[in-house]
């Protein structure tokens, strides 16, 4: 980096004058020029220094708006009703307010993995010190922090070097969210470049949070070979006592893993966690068990199964502690950002807080050191689990048939239903005794409980479909490969050139939450059906657990059948939500590593490479958060294409491509300065797909990029027919805008397509050196 | 029947949907638009009425009335398996961004839809793309065939049984010269 803290820390010093303890000086920065590669041309880009480049997105792929509510709430002149063209009493369109919207949801998504970075930044300083070294993949990475360094020019070394990245991103998120007040940002495209902004930054603090913690943490370094975890309910020993941890920020969770360790307890009990804490304790603790997604909070916690439950930060219940209560199950609150209400009690002796839990005197506390929280869950968790005895809130058969009886069939469950479940017609069976309606609920239930809250006779709904599908939650034991975090940069010297040449199809991200239309199952079939086709799969999150959730005939997951290299036929964890800056450093480091782009503060030519080189889609098939809106957000600014199932069409504003207008698919020749129409490659950079069938189609034509080579071309066209021929019964209709020249057509497709090109009026055209930048043109015209 | 959103959440604000009484009121606002269109949806193999899939209604009332169809997702593949060829086929977020577009001049290139029809779509997607045709298609009239009630559509039926679901949609038919 090119600057250093100067930092002293003197923890006891005996002088003539006296004794000094706990000193700590810091005395400015001093210039370190240790990093050869020159500075680029945007380091540290404020809000408008990559307005251009947005620019040229935003003119190919205009917003499609849908806009979630006809009115504004946020300010008191309001409501005001924005319908079909009205302004409100700002000047506001409705067109501008859902672009505000969603620069506020990315802000959102920003701040959250950015303040998530600095709670684990700040706690790893304090307990590794501030010159502890960042190594996340040892000699095997040596592109440690693709997008910090491409984002602010700064190669971070140590843990220190991290605190200059997070002042950044603190500075811009904050500018982010102050352009979405009242009477600041007017036009929707500089809502929606801020809104890339946001996007860009919550990628480098994803960065920072996941590269702190793999430096310190012992988490798997860029490893291929990660341990395979237990996943699922029916892997917990429900006969221990159980401690779940729900959501992302691991530290807690390091607290509770290294006191069980230290008090001779790890055979004893069970750690479990749910959401993204799962992922990074089973970093961690390979001996930790992931429960299951996001979605899954009711039934674990109602099912008795949790003896203590901890929550940190991010997605979740934020109901969690009525339900824990319920079971008699006492919460730690260990979040600043989540306090439950509960009563601080971090400097309360850990034995009083333990005995208040205990006797059932509090129901929960509200603790945020980290190692108290180790203390007091593991010892409340020992004293608890005899007298709790797993206690559990479903009811039994009979109770379901009895209190299904009292169903008016009023339909308000099912109206309030995200997944429009048939919840009446099963309610209506059940009443009869017949309870397999309910039962077949169960795999596509999303665990929202609206369907409780709706219910004028308070039935317990959620509650009859978990006890219905019982027999599915305790017979879940599957595997699930531990995040292995980076993509190492041998990886990337192996896969650069057939990746940028086509030959390899392309790069699927699948990543994401747990609202999927039709259950998780969609998640696994696509993910396999890319491996076969020798697409490199990346996987992260909840989508990972979902991908590891299903076996194939020979009773295998994904992550059995698949190799968890970066390569073709590769299926790799990458971890958890933060972990997703790895997908995108893979992107960025083929650029740099690969094409030896220069990659410090140049973030407008590594997109423009990535953009028209590297084929890559990221697939969110659900998609609920404002983190999830930000990821996808940094994806777009680097010019990587995202699809989302059904649910993510509430983020209310696409980015389409229109391949019936050729003009937007030009791009210059840099060899020539020519322009040159490359088709629509890719055609969108934001799109919802309906039904797991468009989506596999979708992406096969999604990885297409200008720079194919007429090898990679032709084999990538090759999955795109046979894809699109299995699921639409047809030939692709667009095909004529994918063909250049004949040598890109499939040798065994060669005369049918031929036919098409014919009656297309198609002609030949070149393979350009594509680039959207007239600046990266080496041969200006005359 | 109700004209309540069927997801009760789903409310729109100033301008919401006029109730579609009885099917003659859908057949006569079909029949006076000049450049209709019908987008058909993934529920349309999902949803069974009276042992026949939504689909084969659609078709039905689509040969009867010849409004040229858009089929989403991968629908066409299912109206190629029944024998009937759609006009076309999008993503339904493609034809949504196509009718706001008002340069668009139709499947057929002849000029831009005055009516766009929808039925089988998720209702959450569908009401969302309903919304956006109502806020950026000021002059494009949307009309829901499906048989729940959508705020944000020109016409919608309000919310109903299955078994009206599928009379509505056979009286349409019958209502037009190839139905007879």
């Amino acid at each position: 980096m090119t600057t250093k803290n100067v930092h002293v820390k003197i923890d006891e010093m005996k002088t003539n004058t006296g004794l000094i303890k706990n000193l700590e000086l810091s005395i400015g920065k001093v210039v370190d020029e240790s990093w050869a590669e020159p500075m680029g041309p945007t380091p540290m880009p404020s809000l408008t220094t990559l307005r251009d480049w947005d620019m040229k997105l935003l003119n190919r792929y205009k917003p499609f708006y849908m806009p979630d509510c006809d009115l504004c709430c946020l300010c008191t002149y309001g409501k005001c009703d924005l319908t079909a063209g009205k302004r409100g009493a700002c000047g506001l369109d409705i067109g501008a307010q859902s672009s505000r919207i969603v620069l506020l949801a990315c802000s959102i998504g920003a701040a959250t993995h950015t303040g998530h970075a600095r709670h684990v930044v700040d706690h790893l300083i304090e307990k590794y010190g501030r010159r502890h070294p960042i190594d996340v993949g040892g000699l095997n990475v040596k592109v440690e922090a693709p997008v910090t360094r491409l984002v602010t020019g700064i190669r971070p070394e140590t843990l220190g070097d991290l605190e200059d990245v997070l002042e950044y991103c603190e500075a811009q998120i904050t500018h982010c969210l102050s352009a979405a007040h009242t009477g600041q940002e007017g036009n929707n495209l500089d809502f929606e470049s801020k809104a890339f902004h946001a996007g860009m930054i919550d990628q480098v603090g994803m960065e920072v949070a996941d590269i702190a913690q793999i430096s310190t943490l012992n988490f798997p370094k860029a490893d291929p070979e990660a341990p395979l975890i237990q996943m699922g309910i029916g892997t917990v020993d429900t006969s221990k006592p159980v401690i779940m941890c729900i959501g992302h920020n691991v530290v807690p969770s390091v607290g509770i893993i290294d006191y069980m360790k230290d008090s001779g307890l790890a055979d004893k009990m069970e750690v479990v966690g749910l959401c993204c804490t799962a992922f990074d304790n089973t970093r961690y603790y390979d001996r930790a068990k992931i429960v299951g997604p996001i979605s899954w909070q009711l039934r674990f916690v109602r099912g008795g199964f949790a003896d203590v439950v901890v929550l940190d930060e991010q997605c979740v219940r934020t109901d969690m502690f009525n339900e824990a209560e319920r079971v008699k199950a006492p919460v730690i609150a260990a979040s600043e950002k989540n306090c439950m209400g509960f009563k601080d009690r971090t400097n309360d002796p850990a034995d009083e807080i333990v005995a208040d839990l205990v006797s059932g005197k509090v129901p929960g506390v509200l603790i945020l050191d980290p190692d108290k929280v180790g203390e007091v869950a593991v010892k409340v968790a020992m004293q608890i689990a005899p007298i709790r005895k797993k206690m559990r809130v479903l009811p039994n058969i009979n109770e379901i048939v009895e209190l299904a009886k009292t169903c008016r069939q009023c339909n308000l469950c099912q109206r309030s239903c995200p997944q429009d479940l048939k919840i009446p017609a099963a309610l209506k069976a059940a009443s009869e005794g017949n309870i397999a309606p309910l039962t077949e609920l169960y795999e596509e239930c999303i665990g929202c409980g609206r369907c409780e809250e709706a219910c004028p006779v308070k039935l317990q709904i959620h509650s009859f479909i978990v006890k219905a599908g019982e027999r599915f939650m305790v017979e879940e034991t599957n595997l699930c490969r531990a995040g292995r975090g980076a993509v190492q940069d041998v990886e990337i010297r192996n896969v650069g050139s057939p990746i940028v040449l086509g030959e390899i199809p392309g790069i699927l991200a699948v990543v994401g939450c747990a609202n999927y239309p039709h259950g998780g199952k969609d998640v696994y079939d696509i993910c396999r059906e890319f491996a076969l086709r020798r697409y490199i799969v990346v996987t992260s999150g909840c989508s990972a657990m979902s991908a590891g959730s299903y076996k194939n005939e020979e009773g295998k997951t994904l992550y059995e059948e698949f190799p968890g290299s970066f390569e073709a036929g590769g299926v790799l964890n990458v971890g958890s939500c933060v972990a997703n800056s790895h997908i995108a450093g893979a992107a960025i480091k083929v650029a740099n590593i690969f094409a030896k782009r220069p990659l410090r503060g140049n973030y407008e030519e590594i997109a423009d490479y990535i953009h028209n080189r590297v084929g890559a889609v990221g697939l969110a098939w659900g998609a609920y958060s404002q983190k999830a809106a930000s990821i996808a957000a940094g994806f777009w600014r680097l010019g990587v294409p995202v699809l989302v199932g059904p649910h993510g069409s509430k983020y209310r504003r696409m980015l389409l491509g229109r391949e019936d207008k050729p003009e937007d698919w030009e791009v210059y020749d840099a060899r020539t300065g020519d322009k040159v129409n490359v088709g629509p490659a890719p055609e969108h950079l934001f799109q919802t797909v309906e039904t797991p069938q468009e989506a596999m189609a979708a992406i096969a034509k999604l990885c297409i990029r200008p720079n194919d080579t007429w090898k990679g071309r032709s084999i990538k066209l090759s999955h795109y027919i046979d894809l699109h021929k299995r699921h639409y019964g047809t030939m692709p209709p667009d095909i004529h805008l994918f063909v250049r020249t004949m040598a890109d057509v499939p040798m065994t497709m060669k005369d049918e397509i031929t036919a098409i090109l014919e009656a297309k009026g198609w002609k030949e055209t070149v393979i350009p050196d594509p680039t959207l930048l007239p600046r990266m043109i080496r041969k200006k015209k005359e | 029947m109700s004209c309540e959103p069927w997801q009760c959440a789903e409310i729109a604000a100033t301008k919401k949907a006029n109730a579609i009484t009885k099917p003659e009121v859908a057949v006569a606002m079909i029949k006076r638009a000049a450049r209709p269109i019908l987008v058909v949806g993934s529920n349309a193999t999902e949803r069974w009425m009276e042992g026949r899939q939504l689909i084969d209604y659609i078709i039905d009332f689509a040969k009867a009335s010849k409004v040229p169809v858009v089929a989403t997702a991968h629908m066409v593949g299912e109206f190629l398996k029944r024998g009937f060829e759609p006009a076309g086929f999008m993503s339904a977020m493609d034809i949504g961004n196509r009718l706001v577009d008002p340069t668009w001049q139709g499947l057929d290139g002849k000029g831009h839809p005055d009516l766009a029809l929808f039925v089988g779509l998720p209702y959450y997607m569908e009401a969302l793309i309903l919304s956006g045709l109502k806020h950026f298609a000021p002059d494009l009239k949307t009309i829901t065939l499906d048989n729940l009630y959508h705020p944000h559509a020109t016409w919608s039926y309000p919310n109903g049984t299955l078994e009206e679901w599928a009379s509505n949609l056979k009286v349409m038919t019958s209502k037009f010269e190839g139905g007879q």
